[in-house]
C-alpha cells in the first residue's frame, strides 16, 4: 500500500476497526489543513492547534473501534471547532474572541489547482529558526503530521511531559513574538527551506534510531517523513532541494526491506539486493532527475546522488567508489558536518586505502568521539590495516555508545561477543 | 508589532577593534538609524560603558547597593531601540543589517513588547 492509498478511507473498513496505519494516513492528510483553517478563523495558532490535537485524540478513540467515517476531514473539523468554542467559553482570556468570531463556512471551500497549499505556510512557521530544532520537530509532527503527544514521545524517546511542554512553548512563542506563518520570499527562502528539509530528514532518521527498538519497529515516523517530503516537493515544484530530499528518502526507503532480517541489521554491502523495492528506486531516480533539471545544486541532491550510487551497484563490490568520493568532495562545499567527513572517509578508504582514511577519521576525534559510528568506522580502518586488537577495542567502544538493540547485536557479533 | 531590540557587545573583545574600523562602523550606525527611521518608534538610548553600572538588589530584608552589572555575563547591553514592524521576520531582516554585527562579540536580542494589558483587568 502506498502512502496515498492509506489516506483514502476504505469503504469496507467503515464498520470494521481501523488499523493504525490507515488512521495515520487519514490524520496526516487532514491535520495541517484544519489547523491552518482554524488558525485563520480563530486568529490563534495555539488555540487552533490545541483544538485539533484534542479532536485527533477523540478520533483515534472512536475510529479505532468503529472505523473511519466517510468524511474524516469534516468529522475532525467539526470536533475541533467544538473544542475551540468550548475552550473560548471556559477560558477568560479568550472570551472576548467569541463575539468577534464570524460563523465559519460549513464546508471547507474546494481548493483550486493554482491556489497554494495552506499547509506550507504553517510548516514554515513551525520550522522557524527562532524555535529550537527539538521544538521544530515536535511541533511539525503534531500540527502538520497529526501525531499525538504520546506518539511523538514514544517515537523520539522523550518523556511525554517534555514533548507537551516543548509544543506549548513553541506555539506560545509563535503567537507572542509574531512569527509569521508564511513561506518566505527572496534570499531568505533557500535558508528557510533548508531548515524545513532538515526537520523532515531528522524525522526519517529518528524512526531508525529508537533506542531499545528493534530494526523493524517504529516505521511510522519514516512514513510521515516521506509523506511530508512529497507534500513539500509537490507544492514547491521549482525548489530543486525539495526534490533532492524526497529522492534521498525514497532511496533509503527502497532499501529498507533488506536492512533488517528477522530484527537483525544487515550492512549495506551485505544486503540481499533482490529485497530492494525496484519501483521506489525508479521513482527516486525520476525525482532526482527532476531536481537536476532545475540546475540548482545543493546538499540534499548530492546526498541523494550518493544514495543512488550505492543503490545502482549490482552488489556491494561493484560500487562506484570514485564517483561516491567525488560526490562527497562536492558535498563538502555545502555541508561541513563531521558526519559527512566521516562518510567520505569510508569512500576514501576504497580509493586510497585504509591508511589515508584512518588519518581522516582520526582528525574527527574531537567532534565525533561520542558517536558510536565514528568508532565503528575507525574499527573498520584498523582492521583493514591488520591492527585487529585495536579494531576490536573500537568495536566495543561503539557497542557501549549505542542504545539501539539491533545495532548493538550487529556490533557485538563483529566484536565476537 | 512592537519590539525592543537590545544591542549587546563583549567589552573584552572591543579592544581588538582598531579605532579607524570602529569609527567607520559608527558612521554606518548613524546611516542605519536614518535608513530605518520610519520603523524606529523610539531610538532608545546608547548606554555608558558597563563599568559605570550600579545594581540594587534586595537582600536580608533591605535593598543592597553594589558596584557593577546585575549579571556576571561577559556580554553586556550597550543600548536599545523600539521598532514597530509587521512581524518577527521583518524585525530579523532589519536587525541583520545592524552594522556592529561585524565586530567580534556583538549581537542583537529581539524581544516583543507587552502592549496588551487587557488580560490583567478584572
Amino acid at each position: 500500500m502506498s502512502e496515498t492509498d492509506a489516506a483514502v478511507p476504505d469503504p469496507d473498513g467503515l464498520r470494521a476497526a481501523a488499523s493504525d496505519r490507515l488512521l495515520a494516513g487519514v490524520l496526516r492528510e487532514e491535520s495541517a489543513r484544519i489547523v491552518a483553517a482554524l488558525t485563520g478563523w480563530l486568529g490563534s495558532l495555539d488555540l487552533a492547534e490545541e483544538s485539533v490535537a484534542e479532536a485527533i485524540e477523540e478520533a483515534l478513540r472512536e475510529w479505532r473501534t468503529r472505523g473511519v467515517p466517510p468524511n474524516p476531514g469534516g468529522w475532525l473539523t467539526q470536533a475541533a471547532r467544538h473544542n475551540a468554542l468550548d475552550r473560548i467559553r471556559r477560558e477568560k482570556r479568550y472570551r472576548e474572541k467569541l463575539a468577534l468570531l464570524a460563523e465559519p463556512e460549513t464546508a471547507a471551500p474546494e481548493r483550486g489547482a493554482d491556489e497554494p497549499d495552506e499547509r506550507l505556510p504553517l510548516l514554515f512557521g513551525c520550522c522557524h529558526p527562532a524555535l529550537s530544532p527539538d521544538a521544530q520537530l515536535a511541533l511539525t509532527l503534531r500540527a502538520i503530521c497529526g501525531l499525538t503527544t504520546a506518539q511523538i514521545a514514544h517515537a523520539t524517546l522523550t518523556p511525554e511531559s517534555t514533548i507537551a511542554q516543548r509544543i506549548v512553548r513553541a506555539k506560545r512563542k509563535i503567537g507572542a513574538t509574531g512569527i509569521p506563518l508564511r513561506i518566505p520570499e527572496g534570499a531568505e527562502r533557500a535558508q528557510r527551506l533548508d531548515i524545513v528539509l532538515t526537520v523532515v530528514s531528522v524525522m526519517y532518521t529518528e524512526a531508525h534510531l529508537v533506542a531499545g527498538g528493534d530494526a523493524t519497529a517504529d516505521r511510522d515516523l519514516a512514513d510521515d517523513a516521506i509523506w511530508l517530503a512529497r507534500v513539500v516537493a509537490h507544492e514547491l515544484p521549482g525548489e530543486a532541494e525539495a526534490h533532492g530530499l524526497l529522492a534521498l528518502l525514497l532511496f533509503h526507503r527502497a532499501r529498507e526491506g533488506a536492512r533488517a532480517v528477522e530484527g537483525e541489521l544487515v550492512l549495506l554491502a551485505e544486503q540481499d539486493r533482490t529485497r530492494w523495492d525496484r519501483a521506489l528506486i525508479l521513482e527516486a531516480h525520476a525525482v532526482l532527475e527532476r531536481a537536476a533539471m532545475l540546475r540548482r545544486p545543493g546538499r540534499w541532491q548530492l546526498h541523494a546522488a550518493i544514495a543512488a550510487c550505492h543503490t545502482d551497484a549490482p552488489d556491494g563490490g561493484a560500487t562506484d567508489w570514485l564517483q561516491v568520493l567525488t560526490l562527497y568532495d562536492m558535498l563538502r562545499a555545502y555541508d561541513r558536518s563531521p558526519i559527512v567527513r566521516l562518510n567520505r572517509a569510508v569512500a576514501l578508504a576504497e580509493i586510497d586505502g585504509p591508511r589515508a582514511a584512518l588519518d581522516e577519521v582520526d582528525a574527527l576525534r574531537d567532534d565525533l568521539a561520542a558517536y558510536h559510528l565514528w568508532h565503528a568506522v575507525r574499527a573498520r580502518m584498523l582492521r583493514g590495516l591488520g591492527r585487529d586488537d585495536e579494531a576490536m577495542a573500537e568495536d566495543l567502544c561503539a557497542l557501549e555508545l549505542t542504545a539501539n538493540e539491533a545495532e548493538r547485536r550487529l556490533l557485538a557479533a563483529r566484536a565476537g561477543r | 508589532m512592537k519590539y525592543v531590540i537590545m544591542f549587546t557587545s563583549t567589552p573584552e573583545l572591543d579592544a581588538a577593534v582598531s579605532p579607524e574600523h570602529a569609527e567607520q562602523v559608527y558612521r554606518r550606525v548613524y546611516e542605519w538609524f536614518g535608513t530605518h527611521a520610519d520603523r524606529i518608534t523610539d531610538s532608545g538610548a546608547e548606554l555608558q560603558p558597563v563599568t559605570t553600572a550600579t545594581t540594587v538588589t534586595h537582600s536580608g530584608g533591605a535593598p543592597v547597593v553594589t558596584d557593577g552589572p546585575f549579571s556576571e555575563a561577559k556580554e553586556v547591553i550597550g543600548g536599545f531601540s523600539v521598532i514597530d514592524v509587521d512581524d518577527l521576520d521583518a524585525a530579523i531582516a532589519m536587525v541583520k543589517t545592524w552594522p556592529m554585527l561585524e565586530l567580534p562579540g556583538n549581537s542583537v536580542e529581539i524581544r516583543p513588547m507587552v502592549v496588551d494589558y487587557s488580560h490583567m483587568e478584572q
